[in-house]
């Protein structure tokens, strides 16, 4: 059985429809990333699972945590599953700690909430945690500030929070994107490295596809609020199917091989309130036909195990397209 | 810390002078205390004598020169009027201002926050909509009009409180309601709008992903965020607990600082003048220590930024 499984999930704001019916199952143990331009509903489809968006937002459909239903749940049940059993941690990692409270504060209000320890023994295990995500003198620096922490830094205590309830899965929403190259890596090395070590299971949401490949083993391409492709990590790298996930990869520069020019993906994201006919990319798409700009396509299995909302989808490749270009290696230790 | 504090000194010993000055040249430009004292139809000879007992016949500069002498032998002058030490007047106000002006500010303090917390957390609520109609009232509605409205009431038709003086507590309460009146209202929308905006902050959601109670997140998380902006409204009305109730007193013939604001600018009464300016000067330099110290206290950025210093 899964542990989260997401049925029909909509959302909309003030009457606009943001989501429009996601269907998602992660495993135990399992990290799938989540893939898409910003706005286009990564984010708020677990914002909406775990109750935290705002209450203007109209939230419907289905999302079951270990077979517990989240939505639209009372808050006494949310309270529980939140940072017990899926923690999150966020984009700003600097602006997501609270600026008044000393980090170790904030770290010991996890431990004690969802272990029960207290005092010393609170303060020893909040000490483990910094260890563990590699705050350098974790035991001195307990008792500083997050404006005395670098960014990166902040983004290892929000990990340290979020371990410090012992989740079954772990949302991670573009935990690298405020972050530079450097500390990006480490904090992905960081997580790939914590996943193995507790088993749990981890959704990564990300713009960023090489960031996705190096800590996920299958990813979801969302496009204005739906799931556009599904595949493991290695078929999506190696066929993208769907228009917009090709465009995605041929607009990442390759450092291999001879110097090409980069194919942007014309146009913008649609805007939510004015969505076009049929499906949402036609406009932008290249290979688009009159039947794609009248009816939405639904997300069908294929053959080959992947999830496709696409009427004229790209051919598999025969040779892998673009799978030698990123790889996977290049993060991950 | 200790350069931070012998900044602050010199500062506020540099507004204090120019205070001085300010009051020192506005007063002898705007009226000549002779005439308004001893009235216009004075012989001429005792419009020379009094000017010559208070100096006002020498050239401005040694005037000046000499007031802030006196001034920094810790010598206020005189009264004209009343032939006492101007300082000791003044300081024999106080009490009696205080005794409504602190009443008034407990209560926007008590009645402010809470409600504007109570409404940023009720967002779009009929108490929220509720909060928001009674503090536009409350800060537009000028002082002396709703002093005379509530007069007018509990004064004048039912007779329940006296109308002015003070001679009993009774005394007290409608100038104090008056007093509090605006700033409860400035108070709630000032506090609705710092909640909210902490509300909206990433650290928020963090903390509620976390598990805890909305009751904590509110309590442990937002509330110390939101206090830092509500402590600096809070330091102006500090600020103007002494000098603040001017028109209120008048209203009630209140015997307090105000009151004798007025009666002594009318009167240009120097000495008085200069003293209560001082006075009120320095009232306002220690609420804004007061408000700075409060910040370190709640913001641990703007202690490690000054301790930078």
């Amino acid at each position: 059985m899964s542990l989260v499984s997401i049925r029909d999930l909509k959302v909309s704001f003030d009457g606009v429809q943001v989501l429009h019916g996601i269907d998602l199952e992660i495993g135990e143990g399992e990290a799938v990333g989540l893939v898409g331009e910003s706005g286009c509903g990564k984010s708020v489809t677990w914002l909406a699972a775990l109750g935290l968006l705002p209450l203007k937002a109209a939230v419907s459909g289905s999302a079951k945590f270990a077979g517990q239903e989240l939505v639209n749940a009372p808050r006494t049940t949310l309270e529980t599953v939140r940072g017990g059993r899926i923690a999150m941690i966020f984009q700003d990692p600097s602006s997501s700690l609270n600026p008044v409270q000393r980090v170790g504060k904030q770290l010991i209000e996890s431990i004690r909430l969802h272990r029960g320890l207290k005092g010393a023994a609170a303060r020893v295990e909040a000490i483990r945690l910094m260890d563990l995500v590699g705050i350098p003198s974790a035991s001195t620096r307990i008792d500083l500030y997050p404006h005395e922490f670098s960014g990166g830094q902040c983004q290892r205590i929000m990990i340290a929070m979020a371990l410090a309830g012992e989740p079954d899965l772990l949302i991670a929403d573009e935990p690298t994107t405020a972050l530079d190259a450097t500390i990006q890596a480490q904090i992905l090395d960081l997580l790939a490295r914590i996943r193995e070590e507790t088993g749990m299971a981890m959704v990564f949401i990300s713009h960023d596809l090489g960031a996705v490949s190096a800590v996920c083993d299958r990813a979801a391409v969302m496009y204005a609020g739906r799931v556009v492709e599904q595949n493991g990590i290695r078929g999506l790298f190696e066929s993208p199917r769907h228009p917009y996930t090709v465009g995605l990869f041929q607009a990442i520069p390759q450092l291999d091989g001879p110097r090409q020019r980069l194919v942007p993906i014309y146009g913008t994201v649609p805007d939510p309130r004015h969505l076009p006919t049929g499906c949402s990319f036609s406009p932008r798409c290249t290979s688009a036909s009159d039947f794609c700009t009248s009816v939405q396509p639904g997300l069908v299995r294929q053959d080959d195990g992947c999830d496709l909302a696409c009427f004229n989808p790209a051919a598999h490749a025969v040779v892998p397209a673009y799978g030698h270009s990123v790889k996977t290696t290049e993060y991950v230790r | 810390m200790l350069n931070h504090i012998l900044i602050r000194l010199v500062r506020a010993f540099l507004t204090l002078m120019l205070v001085m000055t300010f009051a020192f040249l506005v007063l002898r430009l705007s009226g000549d205390p002779a005439i308004i004292l001893l009235g216009p139809d004075a012989p001429q000879d005792a419009i020379n004598a009094f000017r010559e007992r208070w100096g006002l016949n020498d050239p401005l500069w040694k005037q000046y020169l000499a007031y802030i002498a006196q001034v920094l032998t810790l010598d206020f002058g005189v009264s004209m009027r009343d032939q006492v030490p101007a300082l000791e007047l003044v300081m024999s106000r106080i009490p009696a201002t205080l005794a409504i002006t602190v009443p008034a500010l407990i209560l926007k303090v008590a009645i402010g926050i809470p409600a504007g917390v109570y409404a940023a957390l009720h967002r779009q609520s009929i108490a929220d909509r509720g909060v928001i109609t009674l503090s536009i009232f409350g800060f537009t509605v000028p002082s002396f009009v709703l002093g005379l409205i509530l007069v007018l009431i509990f004064a004048v038709t039912l007779g329940w409180l006296p109308s002015g003086g003070q001679d009993s507590w009774r005394h007290a309460i409608l100038p104090i309601a008056t007093l509090s009146v605006g700033g409860i209202g400035i108070m709630a929308r000032f506090s609705r709008s710092a909640m909210i905006e902490v509300l909206g902050q990433p650290y928020i959601r963090t903390a509620m992903a976390k598990g805890l109670s909305w009751r904590d997140v509110v309590w442990k998380h937002a509330l110390p965020n939101a206090a830092v902006p509500i402590v600096t409204l809070l330091g102006f009305m500090v600020g103007s607990l002494i000098a603040g109730a001017a028109v209120v007193e008048s209203i009630f013939s209140w015997p307090g600082v105000g009151r004798l604001i007025v009666t002594s600018v009318a009167n240009r009464d120097l000495a008085v003048v200069q003293s209560l300016l001082l006075v009120i000067a320095c009232s306002m330099i220690v609420a804004n220590f007061l408000v700075d110290l409060a910040y370190g206290l709640l913001d641990p950025r703007l202690r490690s930024k000054r301790a930078a210093h």
